[in-house]
C-alpha cells in the first residue's frame, strides 16, 4: 500500500494530534474531520478541534488477512472507538489481542508508525489506541 | 539557573529474558545473568521506533510541565537509532506535540549519552534567554548483533526533559561538567546494521575513565562531596559497571539502588541515564540531591548536580510514572523477538 506524499502531509494534523473539526452552531464534533456539518449543512460554522484520544471500545475485530504493508503485524486488532468528545472513529488497538479486550473498555491515544512503504520511502506516523490501565 | 520543569519516561510493553537469548546461542544463562546482571530487556513493538518512543515520553513531560506547546523554543532528540538517516526525528516529535513552527529543532548522536547532551544544550539556551523552554529527549531502539554480548542488553525506551527557569522547576540543575576524548571502544559504521565494540577495551579506558573524569570534575568544580547527595546515577551498560564505578569512587551501594533499572529493562542507550533519572524523580522528596553521570562510547561523560524542589509532588501526580510501563509487560520468544527487531533476511 502506497500513499502519496501530499496526502500524507495533509493528514499530519489529523494523524499526529487527532485534530478533527467542530461545528460551533450545533456543537457537534467530527473525526475524521469534516468540512461541512452533517446536521446544519451550509448553516454550520466549522473549526478545527483537537480530540484527547480518550474513549471506549464500541466494537472490535481481529485482522488475520492484512492489506499489503501490514503483513508483519497480523494478527492485530481494529476497533471502533467511541471518543469522549462524542463521535466514533476506527483505529488499531496496540499491545493487545482479542482475549485482552471487551466492549466498553477504556482506551487512550498512542503515537505509532502506521506504514513505511519501502526501505527508501517515507515513514508514516499517527495515532492508534491502547488499553487504559 | 536552569532546571527540569517537566519530565516523562516510556518503555515498550514487550520483554525478552536473558535466558531465552542464552538458550538460542548455547550460553549458560546463569553466567550471563551473573556477569551482566541483566535478567530481561525491553523490546519495541513492530510499529515503535525512536520517534514514537520520544513522543510517548514527551507527552507525559508536557503534561507535567503545564506549558503550551508553542512555548517550546527548542527540541533536541538524542539517539543512535533515528528512524531516518536524513530527516530529523525532532521534526516528527515537534509536530506531534503541536510545538511547530516557531522553534529550533535537531537530532543528536553520541552513543548512550546523546540525551544528556541534549539537556546541556537546552540548559545553555534557557540560561542565555534564547528560549523560554527546551525539550531534551534520549530515545533508542538499540540493536545488538545476534549472538553478541550486546544482544542481552540492547533495549528500547525514552525519557524526555523540559528545561526551563529554576523558579518553575521540579528539580534545579545546579551545575554540569563533561569529559570527552577520542576513544574507539564502540562504533557503528554508516550502513552497518549492528555496532562493533572493542571487547575488554570498553571497560577501563572507556567507561571507567570517562565516568570518573566527569564525576570528579563536577565534584571539584562545585566543591561538593558524596555525603551531600541522596542518590547517584551512573550510566548502566550492564549492572556490573555502575556498581564497580560507585565502589571505586566511594559512593555507598544503597545510594545507587533506586536508579538501577538495567537489570529489568536492559540498556536503552540514549534513554539509559535519562530513564534512570526519571525513576529517581518518581520517588525523590523535596530538598533531596541527585548526582547523575552519563556515558557515551566514543567517548564522553556528562555529570549533573540536581536538587529536587517542592514542586515535584504536584507535578508528578500527572501522567504515568515509569513503573507503570515497567510493570505492564509481556514476554516474547526469541522467534517473535527476531521478527519484531526485523532480524530475518528479506523483511
Ligand atoms: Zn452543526
Amino acid at each position: 500500500m502506497k500513499e502519496s506524499i501530499s496526502l500524507t502531509w495533509r493528514r499530519i494534523p489529523e494523524r499526529y494530534k487527532m485534530i478533527g473539526t467542530r461545528c460551533t452552531t450545533c456543537n457537534s464534533n467530527f473525526f475524521p474531520p469534516r468540512s461541512v456539518c452533517s446536521k446544519c449543512r451550509r448553516k454550520g460554522k466549522i473549526e478545527p478541534f483537537e480530540f484527547s484520544g480518550n474513549g471506549k471500545i464500541y466494537s472490535f475485530t481481529e485482522i488475520h488477512a492484512a492489506p499489503a504493508g501490514f503483513e508483519n503485524q497480523i494478527p492485530y486488532v481494529m476497533a471502533i472507538v467511541e471518543l469522549d468528545e462524542g463521535t466514533r472513529c476506527t483505529g488499531q488497538i496496540v499491545d493487545a489481542t482479542l482475549k485482552d479486550l471487551k466492549i466498553g473498555d477504556r482506551v487512550e491515544g498512542t503515537f505509532r508508525k502506521l506504514l513505511s512503504d519501502d526501505p527508501e520511502g517515507p515513514i508514516h506516523y499517527g495515532f492508534k489506541f491502547r488499553l487504559k490501565k | 539557573m536552569a532546571g527540569i520543569v517537566g519530565y516523562g519516561a516510556y518503555v515498550p510493553k514487550y520483554r525478552i529474558k536473558s535466558e531465552t537469548i542464552a538458550e538460542v546461542w548455547g550460553e549458560d544463562p546463569n553466567r550471563i545473568q551473573k556477569g551482566l546482571g541483566i535478567m530481561e530487556k525491553s523490546v519495541p513493538a513492530i510499529d515503535e521506533d525512536s520517534a514514537t518512543l520520544s513522543v510517548e515520553s514527551a507527552r507525559i513531560a508536557m503534561e507535567r510541565a503545564q506549558i503550551a506547546p508553542d512555548e517550546l523554543g527548542a527540541v533536541y532528540v538524542g539517539s543512535e537509532s533515528h528512524p531516518y538517516a536524513v530527516k530529523p526525528t525532532a521534526t516528527m516529535v515537534s509536530q506531534a506535540l503541536g510545538a511547530t513552527p516557531n522553534l529550533t529543532a535537531a537530532d543528536l548522536e553520541f552513543a548512550c549519552k546523546a540525551g544528556t547532551a541534549a539537556m546541556q544544550i537546552c540548559m545553555g539556551m534557557v540560561d542565555s534567554n534564547m528560549i523560554k523552554y527546551g525539550l531534551a529527549i534520549g530515545a533508542d531502539t538499540a540493536q545488538g548483533r545476534p549472538g553478541d554480548a550486546l544482544e542481552y542488553s540492547a533495549a528500547a525506551g525514552a525519557a524526555a526533559y523540559i528545561i526551563g527557569k529554576d523558579d518553575q522547576s521540579l528539580a534545579i540543575i545546579e551545575d554540569t561538567f563533561s569529559y570527552t576524548t577520542d576513544t574507539p571502544d564502540f562504533w557503528r559504521r554508516t550502513k552497518a546494521d549492528y555496532p562493533s565494540h572493542g571487547g575488554r577495551f570498553t571497560g577501563e579506558p572507556a567507561y571507567f575513565k570517562h565516568v570518573q573524569g566527569a564525576f570528579n570534575g563536577l565534584m571539584e568544580k562545585m566543591d561538593e562531596k558524596i555525603d551531600n547527595y541522596d542518590y547517584f546515577i551512573f550510566h548502566q551498560p550492564n549492572a556490573k559497571f555502575p556498581k564497580a564505578v560507585a565502589k571505586k569512587l566511594g559512593v555507598p551501594k544503597e545510594k545507587i539502588e533506586l536508579g538501577m533499572i538495567v537489570p529489568i529493562i536492559g540498556n536503552t542507550y540514549s534513554g539509559n541515564t535519562p530513564l534512570s533519572l526519571a525513576n529517581v524523580l518518581d520517588k525523590a522528596k523535596p530538598g533531596e540531591k541527585i548526582f547523575v553521570t552519563s556515558f557515551g562510547s566514543g567517548a564522553g561523560s556528562d555529570a549533573f548536580s540536581i536538587k529536587v524542589t517542592d514542586k515535584i509532588e504536584e507535578k508528578r501526580k500527572k501522567g504515568y510514572p515509569l513503573s507503570h510501563f515497567i510493570e505492564n509487560k509481556e514476554y516474547v520468544t526469541y522467534a517473535i523477538y527476531a521478527k519484531l527487531r526485523k532480524k530475518y533476511k528479506g523483511m
